[in-house]
């Protein structure tokens, strides 16, 4: 589904050069949930944001359904993201001045999808994640978790086949923790999609269906 | 997506009341200036009451006597005895009217000074400006003929003087210690019809002054009113072919010996040129079109650059925003659509708010009594000009932080475009 061959990142300044990502071949396969783990600063969020199209390697080659993406264009790119991949983000990243429905409803505002049917679509993810009753309230209403809960909507009302999740739990007690990846858990075995997730927690990791690790920018299982 | 797009402007307009304060301030507060000052020019220059016959209008308001060896000069307005002597010979006119500079005189009504503006005037005068008669009517050749000292007055004189709305035509008025039989009453005009405009208006003849005296300069305006507008060119080129052959007076003073004539035919606009340049103010005139727009644009051009500064800062606080969309399928090209229609909603809240403001203006002005019988009007051509030049404005003004924001990769901009 989605192939990394030798990626690499590396940040530059004008005084200093940091390899992020250090030559990264990574396959994951249609209806996997895997994992990333490893220490901070590791590269897990840049390699997740590469996959995502998010971010640029500075070498490497990423193809995705088969597709090499390097010859893309920012329009192709744009729909290939809003057709093919859903984000969650650690701090949720929900646009503030919107409602939650208005949230939600994002990814189809650039399709080809009219304002009913995005409605009755958003109400829909809504109620996945039980958030029916908040449509109208703003993010600043909500707590953390319900926050989270939002953004899973917003990142499967576009049935996308993979869904990048960014330490989804990380801003989360352990319940509430518990509850996000209990709904990445049904959606990865109910509707078969793909979720790749970086996370710090041991035990999350556990619950998906491989794990790979990452120790200063280096691939280590 | 349009309606989505309302809703974010809204609430963005909402979060930065500061932003969004100067902002709309800029854009409505320059084009209400445009537009009022637009208005005031146009009430100046434009026909209007009772000048309704200005775009075929020329006059002569200013006869220049030149000796240029001494290099001085004397000039002023035009005597009676140069109108009926040389320009009531101009045959491209369709008539040939005069009247007096506006003069002020004291006026007694039961012991009371009452200061008025008055005019003298020839028949004509009537037939050229197009008054509208609230009683009686104009004097004529015949009155001017009879010696009549009759007097037309304006309502504003015969509300002060008698009364409100009272019937005055049959009555005397003392001007300047003389009698007068009222036969006539016009609804008055604005101070700034100035060829036009005065409380009361007298026969030329009934002058305490020597009007018959053989001098060029005296103190008259002559109006000349073209059959059609078209034909202001050929009137201007017959009065300077008569200025051409004007004898050089020759004046007992040895020290002033004239060998120059300079006198033109002016429209309205050229005629205030002419007293600034000295030359034929007709000529000028585009040049002075091309400043006013010049300066209208460079006036336009504060509340944009104030505008683009305002979006910079404004768009690249939304950085987060932009990562968030583009993470989710908008490309480069519909963020820098979202962010001028953005821009072009809070233009057309900024004109609606203009519109507003200067109809509060003109309103004032035209019932304030600053200018008496003030009527401005919204010149809408150059209120929907600069509407429109604000809007290509706020479209500059947004695509540029647009295209700024569109060079960021996603995770730059989701972490506020570091």
């Amino acid at each position: 589904m989605i192939r990394l061959k030798n990626i690499e990142k590396v940040y530059r300044t004008s005084t200093i050069e940091t390899l992020a990502l250090n030559s990264i071949s990574l396959e994951v396969a249609k209806g996997e949930f895997l994992s990333i783990m490893g220490p901070s600063g590791c590269g897990k969020s840049t390699l997740l944001n590469i996959m995502g199209l998010l971010d640029e390697p500075s070498k490497g080659d990423i193809s995705v359904g088969g597709e090499s993406i390097r010859d893309f264009s920012d329009k192709k790119i744009a729909r290939f993201r809003n057709q093919k991949l859903g984000f969650i983000f650690q701090s949720y990243h929900l646009i503030n001045d919107l409602p939650v429905l208005d949230n939600v409803e994002l990814p189809l505002l650039y399709r080809n999808v009219s304002g009913d049917e995005r409605t009755r679509l958003a109400t829909e993810a809504l109620q996945k994640v039980g958030l029916g009753n908040r449509m109208k309230h703003y993010p600043s209403q909500l707590s953390g978790g319900q926050k989270q809960r939002v953004a899973i909507a917003r990142a499967i009302v576009g049935n996308p086949e993979i869904i990048l999740a960014d330490e989804p739990t990380g801003n989360l007690d352990s319940a509430m923790g518990n509850e996000i990846m209990e709904i990445l858990i049904n959606l990865n075995k109910q509707e078969g999609t793909t979720i790749v997730m970086v996370t710090h927690d041991e035990n999350m990791a556990k619950k998906t269906s491989r794990l790979v690790r990452l120790f200063d920018g280096s691939q280590v299982l | 997506m349009f309606k989505n797009y309302l809703k974010i402007t809204f609430a963005v307009l909402k979060r930065r009341k500061f932003f969004t304060f100067i902002s709309l301030f800029g854009i409505s507060f320059t084009l209400m200036i445009l537009v009022v000052l637009t208005a005031f020019v146009n009430h100046l220059v434009s026909p209007g009451y009772p000048e309704t016959k200005r775009d075929r209008c020329l006059y002569i308001d200013k006869f220049e006597q030149i000796d240029t060896l001494k290099n001085s000069r004397r000039s002023g307005p035009v005597s009676f005895h140069y109108i009926k002597n040389y320009v009531s010979r101009l045959t491209s006119p369709e008539r040939i009217g005069f009247s007096s500079f506006t003069n002020s005189v004291n006026a007694y009504v039961k012991q009371t000074k009452v200061n008025l503006f008055y005019k003298y005037t020839d028949a004509n005068f009537w037939k050229i400006a197009d008054f509208e008669f609230l009683e009686g009517k104009p004097f004529t050749e015949q009155n001017i003929a009879n010696n009549d000292f009759v007097i037309v007055i304006n309502d504003f004189t015969r509300d002060k003087y008698f009364g409100k709305g009272v019937s005055v035509v049959g009555k005397n008025i003392e001007i300047d210690n003389v009698n007068y039989r009222i036969i006539g009453v016009v609804r008055g005009c604005p101070i700034t019809r100035t060829y036009v405009s005065s409380d009361v208006y007298m026969p030329y003849n009934t002058s305490k002054k020597d009007y018959m005296r053989k001098e060029l300069a005296g103190e008259y305006i002559v109006l000349l009113l073209a059959k059609d507008a078209g034909d202001l060119p050929e009137i201007k080129a017959e009065y300077q072919s008569l200025i051409a052959k004007l004898p050089f007076r020759n004046y007992s003073d040895k020290w002033f010996k004239p060998n120059k004539i300079h006198s033109t035919a002016d429209t309205f606009i050229g005629s205030f040129l002419s007293q600034l340049t000295h030359s034929d103010g007709d000529a000028k005139k585009h040049y002075v079109y091309l400043i006013l727009i010049g300066f209208a644009l460079l006036f336009m051009s504060l509340p944009a650059i104030n505008l683009i500064n305002v979006n910079i800062s404004r768009i690249m606080e939304r950085a987060s925003e932009i990562g968030i969309r583009k993470a989710f399928g908008a490309s480069s090209r519909t963020l820098t659509y979202q962010f001028v229609i953005e821009n072009v909603i809070l233009t057309l809240i900024g004109g609606v708010i203009a519109l507003l403001l200067s109809f509060g203006v003109i309103y004032y002005i035209n019932n304030s009594g600053m200018i008496p019988y003030a009527d401005l009007t919204i010149n809408w051509k150059v209120f929907l000009t600069a509407v429109i030049i604000s809007l290509l404005f706020g479209l500059l003004s947004g695509v540029y932080p647009a295209w700024r924001m569109s060079k960021l990769q996603v995770v730059q901009a989701l972490k506020g475009g570091e």
